[in-house]
């Protein structure tokens, strides 16, 4: 293990350890600490200008149901949901098909087609911007949940592909060769014998792609506009227009819109790092 | 066409299965890459008609003052955005023990990257806000004169990277970690045998072990960074007078802007960008086309 585990070290080396791991956690989430705080904060106190010390009284049921009530942010995270589950289920129904041909089939062009989908994964965004704005609007789905999901869908099968491929790839071919042989056809195959091993790149690339659209931006500014459709993200850009320094409330905003990527990491952690790491290690 | 599908399966399946993730994928992907090479031959306003103009957009680009400006941030932005691979092997490496609750902790500094950039942003701001933010309180307490970071030109868009590198330290921070969990102990204890400690062991033992990952980080930090947009939106919208801008923000800002939708100069921003990350991206298909070979 490296560095030298800190139970081999000298007493005082580890007692400095132990007091500086949470002291580092502190100042690295000193930030989104402060937005906790201050999304407690009374009205008062922001007048005040107390914003780094302990709040003098604390409001949460009144800040949290302020922005519920006096806001479209219901609306908005209705939105989100409506826009980020079916990406999740297009993305990854798509990718696991596109990712099961790429890894078992031998056929001409499998590998170009498979870069092509890595490269598009890459591509910047700006790059595709004015061409799908004007598809979207053509197809009449601008300002629909389903216009941006769509895109969504399309753009992540990219990265999804390349995820699922390497992932199949790396299962035992043996499997496939042997149902072969039983005369079990291909797409039983994919359905009875592959998929049911697929399940924990399932489970990551879900995550993964659930807290990617959750916290898209970019899209959500080109391809919707007003509260009926925008998703939380954009949300809390207009709203944060309208909250001019009502810092506690822009704050209870945040924690709002940042809830739930939050609790899906943390439910679904393993998955989680296992579908960001992928490739990290040999 | 029973008999058909069983003795043509292997060679029809394939088609099959790609069929609808790949048609998605060209329609929505692919061909608006090449559309948007065309647009940028064109004048457009985004509804009325197209007027052909030639290379005219790249002229006018060579000229725009703004587009060097938004070049040269997007060159800070990705000089310093690397920083991000050795501050996340940091703190990886102070993470990587096995005291109690550690693995809470390994959570907890991951947090920022599972927040949405707005959020981020927002906080950022905030952070920076010249009369009440907590960086004007530290350099108050140094008895510095308060600075407004986000209304001052030369110090913008270095305020916007460090909003940038706490969640991508964080990102590149989990891929060490994941390295670290997975280099071989029995070379480190045969090196430290030899009497290799501290840097020289990490520098000849350990970071080639972690090779994986720092590609990884590198390629995600490099996209990361030219791909940089919610938070110069969030935090300046650009400003102050277009000093924070980058080319994915001026791209979106010329399409769409206030001043009239300008589709085709957009497109051949966007075009400009594209070339830069073709680089990143042809050299990171190389690597991977030879990995599959090695197979």
């Amino acid at each position: 293990m490296f560095p030298r585990p800190i139970e081999k070290a000298s007493p005082p080396a580890k007692a400095l350890y132990k007091i500086a791991l949470p002291v580092a956690l502190i100042i690295w989430l000193l930030p989104l600490l402060a937005v906790a705080l201050t999304s407690l904060r009374s009205q008062a106190d922001i007048l005040n200008g107390n914003y780094w010390g302990w709040p003098t009284s604390f409001n949460m049921l009144e800040n949290y149901t302020a922005i519920f009530e006096n806001t479209p942010i219901g609306q908005y995270i209705l939105n989100s949901f409506r826009v980020t589950i079916p990406t999740v289920i297009g993305a990854v129904g798509l990718s696991c098909m596109t990712g099961f041909a790429l890894a078992v089939y031998k056929f001409k062009g499998n590998l170009i087609l498979f870069f092509l989908f890595v490269a598009g994964n890459f591509v910047p965004f700006q790059i595709l911007m004015v061409p799908v704005r004007d598809f979207t609007v053509s197809l009449g789905i601008y300002n629909t949940i389903s216009g941006l999901a769509l895109f969504h869908i399309a753009f992540q099968t990219g990265f999804c592909t390349l995820f699922m491929r390497n992932f199949i790839k790396a299962l035992p071919f043996e499997l496939v060769e042997a149902a072969r042989v039983e005369g079990v056809s291909e797409i039983r195959i994919f359905w009875y014998v592959v998929l049911p091993l697929m399940k924990p790149a399932i489970a990551a690339l879900s995550v993964l792609i659930f807290t990617f659209i959750w916290n898209d931006y970019f899209w959500a500014m080109v391809l919707t506009q007003g509260a009926d459709t925008q998703p939380i993200t954009a949300g809390l850009n207009s709203l944060n227009g309208q909250w001019v320094s009502s810092w506690h409330l822009v704050s209870a905003g945040s924690i709002v819109a940042a809830m739930p990527p939050v609790i899906m990491f943390f439910l679904m952690q393993r998955h989680f790092i296992a579908g960001l790491t992928l490739g990290a290690v040999k | 066409m029973r008999d058909f599908w069983r003795t043509n399966q292997q060679r029809l399946a394939p088609v099959l299965f790609l069929l609808p993730g790949l048609l998605m994928f060209i329609v929505y992907v692919i061909v608006p890459i090449f559309q948007s090479v065309e647009i940028s031959f064109y004048e457009w306003d985004g509804l009325g008609e197209k007027e052909y103009v030639g290379i005219g957009n790249y002229v006018e680009l060579m000229d725009d003052e703004a587009f060097y400006t938004s070049l040269k941030n997007n060159v800070i932005w990705l000089v310093l955005y690397m920083l991000a691979i050795p501050a996340g092997l940091f703190v990886a490496l102070f993470l990587n023990q096995n005291v109690r609750g550690i693995r809470i902790y390994k959570s907890l500094f991951f947090f920022p990257f599972v927040i949405s950039q707005v959020v981020v942003g927002l906080v950022f701001s905030w952070f920076y806000d010249p009369s009440y933010g907590l960086f004007n309180k530290v350099l108050g307490f140094f008895g510095a004169e308060p600075m407004a970071i986000l209304a001052d030109e030369d110090w913008v868009t270095y305020g916007i990277i460090i909003a940038g590198l706490w969640p991508q330290t964080a990102y590149c921070m989990i891929l060490y970690l994941t390295g670290l969990n997975a280099v071989d102990s029995e070379q480190i204890e045969a090196a430290r045998l030899d009497n290799a400690k501290g840097l020289k062991l990490l520098w000849y033992i350990i970071l080639p072990q972690l090779r994986p990952a720092t590609f990884i980080a590198m390629v995600v930090t490099i996209i990361g960074a030219l791909r940089s947009f919610d938070l110069v939106s969030i935090m300046t919208n650009g400003g102050p007078w277009g000093s924070s801008r980058v080319l994915a923000f001026y791209m979106y800002e010329q399409a769409f802007s206030e001043y009239g939708f300008r589709m085709g100069y957009g497109a051949a921003i966007a075009v400009v960008l594209f070339a830069i990350m073709m680089i990143y991206i042809a050299s990171f298909l190389y690597k991977m086309y030879r990995d599959e070979r090695g197979h």
